[in-house]
């Protein structure tokens, strides 16, 4: 099963296996991993799932959809490194793929 | 003082198909909502999107789903008190005492919480040495736009209400509009007047910079803005305007002396309620074992949570079971003449 690095805001860093097709947020909250609020549930309509993705794997994702970037707007201190982690799913591909998680979510 | 049997905090679907469950069941209620209009987050985040998974209804966006539940329960007469938000709840013998921010006062047997993630709150800058400013030079809405005439005013964002925004006080006013990316999301209307006014020199645009510091004694005297390439820029600016949509947050509900998990409040599957009697919580923000965030499930969990609200409302009557199809009372409650 691929493994997930999750990075909270103050350096701990949590990994697990995760099964493929799930979401990199249903997979934080599962875990209980802190920082990652997902109040809408997985509808890109909140942004309080925000992670920085780790630079050398932000490419390999599958690019953005429009209604992402614009949620992203509203998100809690944006960069170039920023997904909302509902929109990004698990596979085998993502093996080892890291993200840190901001200091809050809005 | 408003005397009534349930107050359901939300005006989501849920807090308005529960008005009606409270309705054919004879009880009254009031309803108080933080936004400005009926609809929670259907109206707010995606009236226009399709939902395809309320029973019966193949497809219908969020603003019909409102609409049709406020048809739905307009026989009730129900008040809506919009614009506020409860603050404080206190319970003296078998009565909840409620009182809003805007100082409208309930007295209720039962309260039904039905208010998804928590209320909706502009979403602000992250920078910490605003908050001083906040609510003087720097601000999330407009009340009075007088009071930027002659002034140079940033604006931060790139939706409508930013465009929107830019556009009309670059008529009066000296206007900045900064964003953290290239593309803006609003109207393409917006957008091309926008990059006419840019044109003409009436408003200076900075995309892929976002806001990174304030200066200023008593008001705001200049603010930096960071580019995306870590590069700082000083602009000299009297009000700034942050337009970054809403985040929904518990708020006041935290302080109730209810149990938390996270952002939900667990309640039993019997009736929803909550650790504290007469208490009840439906929709997005209840939690048990199995719980699913879905509409229809809000739904089922405001017809048990009306049920529940019975025997506070009339303790010494006996809530008994009875169909729409059948009953001469619950028709009669609907306004339905035979």
């Amino acid at each position: 099963m691929p493994k997930i690095t999750y990075i909270e805001n103050n350096g701990s860093s949590h990994t697990i296996e995760v099964s493929s097709g799930l979401s990199v947020m249903e997979c934080a909250v599962q875990n209980d991993i802190p920082g990652i609020d997902a109040d809408c549930g997985g509808g890109m309509a909140c942004a309080t799932c925000h992670v920085y993705v780790k630079e050398e794997w932000f490419n390999k994702l599958p690019k953005k959809e429009d209604g992402e970037e614009d949620m992203l707007d509203m998100a809690y201190k944006p960069n170039k490194f920023s997904r909302l982690s509902c929109q990004v799913l698990v596979s085998d591909e993502l093996d080892g793929l890291i993200v840190s998680i901001p200091s809050k979510q809005g | 003082m408003i005397k009534t049997d349930t107050l359901i905090i939300g005006a989501g679907p849920v807090g308005l198909f529960c008005v009606h469950q409270l309705g054919i069941i004879g009880l009254k209620c009031e309803v108080v909502d933080n936004l400005d209009k009926i609809g929670g987050q259907c109206i707010e985040l995606y009236p226009d999107k399709p939902i395809y998974d309320i029973p019966a209804i193949p497809e219908c966006t969020g603003e019909i789903l409102t609409n049709n539940l406020i048809e739905q329960i307009k026989v009730f007469k129900t008040n809506f008190h919009l614009n506020e938000r409860v603050e404080e709840i206190k319970k003296v013998e078998k009565k909840w005492f409620i009182k809003t921010n805007k100082g409208t006062k309930f007295e209720a047997s039962s309260i039904i919480i039905a208010a998804g993630v928590g209320s909706f709150e502009p979403r602000k800058f992250p920078t910490k040495e605003i908050e001083k400013y906040e609510g003087k030079q720097i601000l999330y809405s407009i009340k009075d736009k007088k009071i930027f005439k002659g002034k140079t005013v940033t604006i931060f964002g790139g939706g409508d209400s930013a465009l929107d925004w830019a556009i009309e006080l670059s008529n009066t006013s000296k206007v900045i509009l900064v964003h953290r990316r290239d593309e803006f999301r609003g109207m393409q209307a917006n957008i091309d007047k926008v990059n006419q006014l840019k044109e003409e020199g009436k408003i200076e645009v900075y995309t892929k910079y976002q806001l990174s510091s304030v200066q200023g004694k008593e008001k705001v005297e200049n603010i930096n803005i960071k580019h995306e390439d870590e590069s700082t820029k000083q602009v000299k600016t009297d009000y700034v305007l942050g337009f970054f949509g809403l985040i929904m947050q518990l708020g006041p509900i935290t302080e109730w002396g209810l149990n938390l998990d996270k952002k939900t409040i667990p309640v039993n599957t019997e009736a929803f309620e909550t650790n504290k009697e007469g208490i009840f919580a439906i929709g997005d923000i209840c939690t048990y074992s199995g719980k699913l965030k879905l509409i229809l499930s809000g739904f089922h969990e405001g017809a048990l949570a009306a049920r529940g609200c019975f025997k506070y409302a009339k303790p010494d009557e006996k809530y008994r079971f009875e169909f729409t199809t059948s009953s001469k009372t619950v028709k009669s409650r609907l306004g339905i003449k035979e």
